[in-house]
């Protein structure tokens, strides 16, 4: 058997940008250099048709209208913009009650002469005789400060969210189930009227879940709370609609969907409800005002153009990523004795696999396997030493989460490669079991959690 | 982050594999680590009476450089006296290994390991036989 090394298959890390894409960007890289922002001449409006064209293709991939698509630099971006900036367009920390109140008793006291002037612009014109009539606390009872998110996502998401939280804003991290999918009793609980968002991601990067988002949206339209969801894994993978998924804020990402990296884009909903935002980066007005800063038209042609390929072969790369996924689980689950799937095994995006192999380390393993790029949750693979936080709030003790290993699969993976990889991982397992103590102990009925380790 | 060539040559191919009997008093085993923390070592030492050490083996669960300072120590400390094992210091094995920062604490590892197999082996010898 003959298959070209390296083997990539970790495509929730990234996707190399499918030909045709490249394609249809190049003459924008080379010839069709315009500002988009060029109302007076035909080198901007052959660069805008280009971005406008892109914006159908998107909007079209997901459900949406094409005036609901921000372009911005990916998904990070786009998390920051939309937890950010319904935090600013939406709340108000107790502080900047308090701080509204006593600016209000000075001036109806009279004791602050120029109180006015002291209210900080961000909260627009304020009636500081109605504030110190009825105090702030009951006149913007409705301004919130309050975000729920939950502790599998991605860090766009959670440093955002702790962002927030040195500002004044309260955030609370729901719980996820043992499969990984969110509690949707416990989200339902954790909504209080001070709630401002709820912030859950489509599909994880690491395990694949795919959180039931549809429930999660309906939940919120009842409670009268903006849903954001982070699709990056999601979109272009499996059907996604933003009406059907009662989504009012969605991130997307291009080079996790064979287009080019650094250009993504934020889905903002225009009508039932209107999501207004605050936006992120200041400048010419770009992007209805929401996010400033001459168009990439290049990458932005390239987004379009792939999610036009993912709305064409989206069944049938479903179908084919899947079979292949499952071809190697099953290669692995036959040959090996305990190996656990972490996330749930149905509900996941059809060319993820991420697998615990007791007894062996993921960075020996990825050692063993270093003609295939995968990627593991094991600390000595990140730059933090810390096991994947993920695998953590899903349960899976440390000593399974240095031994994960995630597989990605995707449009450009072969059948060939999946039974080379496949054979090499379970060859290198049973090597490094061999050589592990844990292994021997467990197989001599030792019972390794009645062992006192010595944390190091 | 791209290995040393020394440390693939030991995870490639490990010297010293295996298991000693635990329980002959001429043996010493130095378990250490947790699996929490992500790498397990175990060292055993094979002791002859005059002190020097006739044979050693390991088994670890850890990353490629956890596995060569292991093999490493197996290495180096066959035919020599336990007073040299237990001087061991685990900056030899970073020298050795050109380990990076962050892998220096498999060195230390080794180190504790091998001072784990030492102890052992002289808990044994002070007992009385039988
Ligand atoms: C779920 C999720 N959100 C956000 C991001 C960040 O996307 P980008 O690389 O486009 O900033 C990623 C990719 O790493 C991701 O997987």
């Amino acid at each position: 058997m003959t298959v070209k090394t390296p083997i990539y298959m970790d495509y929730n890390s990234t996707t190399p940008i499918d030909p045709r894409v490249l394609e249809k960007m190049q003459p924008y890289l080379r010839d069709v250099f315009g500002n988009a922002a060029s109302r007076s001449h035909q080198f901007g409006w052959v660069a805008e048709e280009a971005v406008d064209y892109a914006r159908e293709q998107v909007a079209k991939l997901v459900g949406a209208t094409p005036a609901e698509i921000i372009f911005t630099s990916g998904a990070t971006e786009s998390d920051n913009l939309a937890l950010k900036g319904v935090a600013h367009m939406y709340g108000m920390t107790d502080a900047d009650k308090l701080l509204l109140d006593s600016i209000a008793k000075g001036h109806a006291q009279g004791t602050l002469p120029n109180a006015a002037d002291m209210v900080p612009p961000r909260f627009g014109s304020v009636d500081l005789d109605a504030i110190a009539k009825e105090g702030a606390f009951e006149l913007f009872k409705d301004r919130g400060d309050h975000i729920i998110t939950v502790a599998t996502e991605h860090k766009a998401i959670l440093d955002s969210a702790k962002r927030l939280e040195k500002e004044g804003f309260k955030v609370t991290f729901a719980p996820v189930h043992k499969n990984g999918l969110v509690d949707l009793d416990a989200l339902r609980a954790a909504i209080t009227p001070r709630t401002i968002l709820v912030s859950i991601m489509m599909a994880n990067n690491e395990i694949g879940v795919i959180q039931p988002v549809q429930e999660i949206g309906a939940l919120c339209r009842e409670k009268g709370v903006v849903f954001h969801t982070d699709a990056t894994q999601a979109v272009g993978k499996i059907p996604v609609d933003v009406n059907a998924l009662n989504i009012d804020l969605m991130s997307i990402s291009a080079h996790k969907m064979y287009g080019p990296k650094g250009i993504g884009a934020l889905y903002v909903r225009r009508r039932k409800p209107r999501v207004r935002l605050e936006a992120n980066i200041d400048g010419g007005g770009h992007e209805r005002g929401m996010r400033s800063g001459t168009l990439n038209v290049a990458g932005i042609v390239g987004l379009g153009a792939a999610a036009e390929l993912c709305t064409k072969e989206l069944e049938a790369e479903m179908a084919k990523t899947r079979a292949l996924r499952d071809r190697l689980w099953h290669k692995l689950s036959t040959d090996l004795d305990e190996i656990f799937l972490n996330g749930d095994p149905e509900r996941r995006l059809p060319g993820n696999l991420n697998v615990s192999f007791a007894y062996v380390e993921g960075e020996a393993l990825m050692m063993a396997i270093k003609d295939v790029a995968v990627s593991s949750g094991s600390a000595c693979t990140s730059a933090s030493l810390e096991p994947s936080y993920v695998l953590r709030a899903l349960g899976v003790g440390d000593d399974l989460a240095h031994s994960s290993i995630r597989f990605g699969i995707g449009r450009f993976t072969t059948e060939e490669e999946v039974d080379y990889v496949g054979q090499l991982v379970v060859d290198a397992v049973r090597r490094l079991r061999e050589m592990s103590p844990l292994y021997e102990m467990a197989k001599e009925g030792i019972d390794l959690a009645s062992i006192e380790w010595a944390a190091h | 982050m791209a290995y040393n060539d020394k440390v693939i040559d030991h995870y490639e191919n490990p010297r010293n594999v295996g298991t000693l009997d635990k329980d002959d008093p001429s043996v010493g085993t130095g378990l250490v680590g947790a699996p929490a923390c992500g790498d397990v070592m175990r060292l055993q030492i094979k002791v002859s009476d005059d002190g020097v050490i006739e044979d050693a083996k390991f088994k670890t669960f850890g990353c490629g450089s956890a596995i060569a300072s292991s093999s490493l120590v197996t290495e180096w400390v066959k035919g020599k006296s336990v007073e040299w094992a237990e001087g061991l210091k685990n900056e030899s094995i970073v020298e050795e290994l050109s380990l990076p920062p962050v892998k220096v604490h498999c060195s230390v590892l080794a180190e504790d390991a091998i001072k784990a197999a030492v102890a052992d082996w002289k808990k044994k010898k002070q007992q009385p036989q039988g």
